[in-house]
């Protein structure tokens, strides 16, 4: 594998998580708990969609097949999109969608935090302008995860059942392969293996004030979304949903 | 004007924004909160969305208080007839220049 | 003079000489309903609203079209946000307003329950009802009532783009391949009644206009609304080479306007009482956030007084 292609498949890991994420917060679009959490919700939205296109549009150019940021949104399939499993899990309550937003936050921080210091410029300039945003994202997802887990009877069990059915898609976060490898030689990507202690602390920091149990570390973990395009039976149906129209009329621009 | 609310109601929060340096905060609405924190979150999310702000204040309306309007014009009016605080009131020859 | 006949004639001076009336002020009983009925039902519009089009959010064929839709869909939940804002500063609280439109005791904009079907809707809604929103919003901006009116400049600036997203929207699609011109075309079919509808019955059978406008709730009336509406939009379907459904539409060089044809009131009367495709969609999907939601706002609250508590002990304890 050459550094060029390296470098596709790395950010499309993260173009895709953002999307996918950003997408499924968008669902949450005129139904959610309180007026003011549909707006919240529709900013970190925004942040991710946006994030997204700076990785796909970055992915294209380096990829140099004439191919466009939408190119690769709308009409690549299940196998090649490279997101996290734990981003395309459905909404499910309001708790499910905090608590999962909550894990990938923590993982997103630390990583940026990382990811910074990359030499690849553009990677570091995307990187420097979301840790901005996922700085708040965290705080804000933090903050929810402690009150609802420490609020009601109800609501602690809500956010235990989400942090207990979620906890098998958090290991994905730290894997690697080749294509981390290859890019960790070159200064352009950061080892992941140090952040799972970090992200563990900052779970287990979150949860005590949350009043919530911390599932068992030696948990077994799914994988394959983000190094091999495997992914949960939801996908097909983010992508039949998100890529309908540009699939249904192959020629038209919109 | 508040009236009693029931248990799962949040408070209303006046929200207040300093647009930039320089400038004092402003009323620009009111968002509904649990707490603090979360008023000040939703007031960023509702009242700048387009940069209008660097600085934010809430507070719980129920804590905000204003004189009677009944009382207006013995308030204010008072003040309509003390013309000797401002400086057009004061004669000065042109020739002195900018005072 | 009795102490309730000078406040009148205080807050009757005010209104002739567009002095804005502002919260804590005296006004008449009738005014403060009036003002709360119509804030807030424009407040249920903006959030209805968001309905239809966080429909196409996931769908938005490109990531450029979906961002700006996010945005709009969430300056929408922004503005009721400042509209209910401003309804409590006339002592009406959300929850209650609210209340009152989950059980069909309040109104929100009757266009709502259209349903967007394709796409082009999402174009032609940005187009035309904005438009037509944005035409009435204009006017309320010099409204008399302070907070209304305050809200309603914020509302104006930030909408200026939605319009525009709209109608861009359709021009691709008017300019593009055949299906897609025909997607445009029949979203403007359907959607362009209803949006002349939203400026509500000829103010001779409006049974609120007269008294809004003696009041400067409102500025002007429905009709004239409706007219400057139709004259904008005219030539802009005719840029973008769509038809305008209404065969006697027609310039009258003698007025200077266009001469358009009979509103189906029926329809609309029809839609208001509910037999609109939905209706029933768009109340029960609110409905659903709110109870859906009433665990979290419960665990809020009780989090928060477990917190005061807990520093009150604190505080004892020291």
């Amino acid at each position: 594998m050459t550094i060029k292609e390296a470098l596709f498949q790395y950010t499309l890991r993260q173009g895709d998580t953002s999307l996918i994420l950003g997408h499924r917060l968008s669902e949450w679009c005129g139904h959610g708990p309180k007026l003011e959490q549909d707006i919240a919700l529709i900013n970190i939205a925004l942040d991710l969609v946006g994030q997204s296109r700076s990785y796909l549009e970055y992915a294209a150019r380096i990829e140099d097949k004439n191919r466009t940021e939408d190119d690769l949104a709308y009409h690549r399939a299940e196998r090649e999109f490279k997101n996290l499993l734990l981003v395309e899990q459905p909404n499910g309550n309001w708790g499910n969608t905090i608590m999962r937003s909550f894990y990938y936050d923590v993982f997103h921080y630390l990583f940026l935090h990382e990811l910074v210091k990359s030499k690849d410029e553009q990677i570091a300039a995307i990187a420097q302008k979301s840790l901005k945003e996922v700085t708040y994202h965290l705080k804000h997802n933090s903050d929810w995860v402690i009150r609802l887990g420490d609020g009601t009877e109800e609501s602690h069990v809500i956010m235990q059942t989400a942090a207990d059915e979620l906890w098998m898609f958090t290991g994905e976060m730290f894997d690697m392969d080749e294509v981390d490898d290859i890019l960790m030689k070159e200064g352009i990507a950061p080892d992941l293996k140090p952040l799972h202690s970090k992200w563990l602390q900052k779970v287990k920091d979150v949860f005590t004030e949350a009043t919530l149990k911390v599932p068992p570390e030696d948990a077994w973990m799914q994988s394959g979304g983000k190094l091999k395009g495997i992914h949960s039976e939801q996908m097909g149906f983010i992508l039949s949903e998100m890529q309908y129209l540009p699939r249904a009329y192959p020629d038209a621009t919109w | 004007m508040s009236k009693p609310k029931s248990k799962n109601e949040w408070p209303l929060w006046e929200v207040f924004i300093r647009s930039k340096a320089g400038l004092s905060h402003k009323h620009v609405g009111s968002v509904h909160a649990a707490d603090h924190e979360m008023a000040i979150e939703n007031a960023r999310d509702v009242y700048t969305r387009r940069s209008e702000g660097i600085s934010i204040w809430v507070v719980e309306s129920n804590q905000v208080h204003a004189n009677n309007p009944a009382e207006k014009d013995s308030l204010f009016e008072p003040a309509d007839d003390k013309i000797y605080r401002h400086p057009t009131f004061y004669e000065i020859p042109d020739e002195v220049g900018h005072i | 003079m009795s102490k309730e006949k000078a406040f009148e004639q205080e807050f009757e001076n005010k209104i002739e000489n567009e002095i804005k009336i502002e919260p804590r002020d005296w006004m008449p009983e009738k005014y403060r309903e009036n003002l709360i009925r119509q804030i807030s039902q424009h407040a249920h519009s903006e959030v209805v609203g968001m309905l239809p089009e966080a429909n196409w959010i996931t769908r938005a064929p490109s990531l450029r079209r979906k961002v700006a839709l996010l945005a709009k869909v969430q300056d929408e939940a922004g503005h009721g946000l400042y509209l209910y804002s401003a309804t409590e500063t006339l002592g009406a609280r959300r929850e209650d307003t609210v209340d009152d439109l989950h059980e069909g005791r309040a109104k929100y904009s009757n266009i709502f329950n259209y349903p967007s079907v394709t796409w082009a809707d999402i174009g032609v809604i940005g187009w035309l009802v904005d438009g037509a929103a944005i035409q009435n919003q204009v006017m309320l901006t010099r409204t008399s009532y302070g907070p209304y009116s305050r809200a309603m400049v914020r509302i104006c600036k930030e909408e200026s783009f939605h319009q525009r997203q709209g109608y861009e929207i359709v021009l691709h699609m008017a300019k593009g391949t055949p299906e897609q011109k025909e997607m445009a075309q029949d979203a403007l079919n359907r959607w362009w009644w209803p949006s002349l509808m939203m400026f509500g019955p000829s103010d001779k059978d409006s049974k609120h206009s007269q008294q809004s406008l003696a009041w400067k709730i409102k500025r002007q009336g429905n009709d004239e609304l409706r007219q400057e509406f139709i004259d904008k939009t005219v030539p802009q379907a005719k840029y973008a080479g769509l038809t305008i459904p209404d065969p006697d539409l027609k310039w009258n060089e003698e007025k200077g306007v266009h001469d358009f044809g009979e509103i189906d009131w029926s329809e609309f009367m029809n839609v208001i009482k509910g037999n609109g495709p939905m209706n029933r969609s768009r109340i029960k999907a609110r409905k659903a956030a709110k109870e859906n939601g009433a665990w979290v706002r419960e665990a809020a609250t009780a989090y928060h007084e477990k917190k005061m508590k807990r520093a009150q002990q604190k505080q004892s304890a020291a």
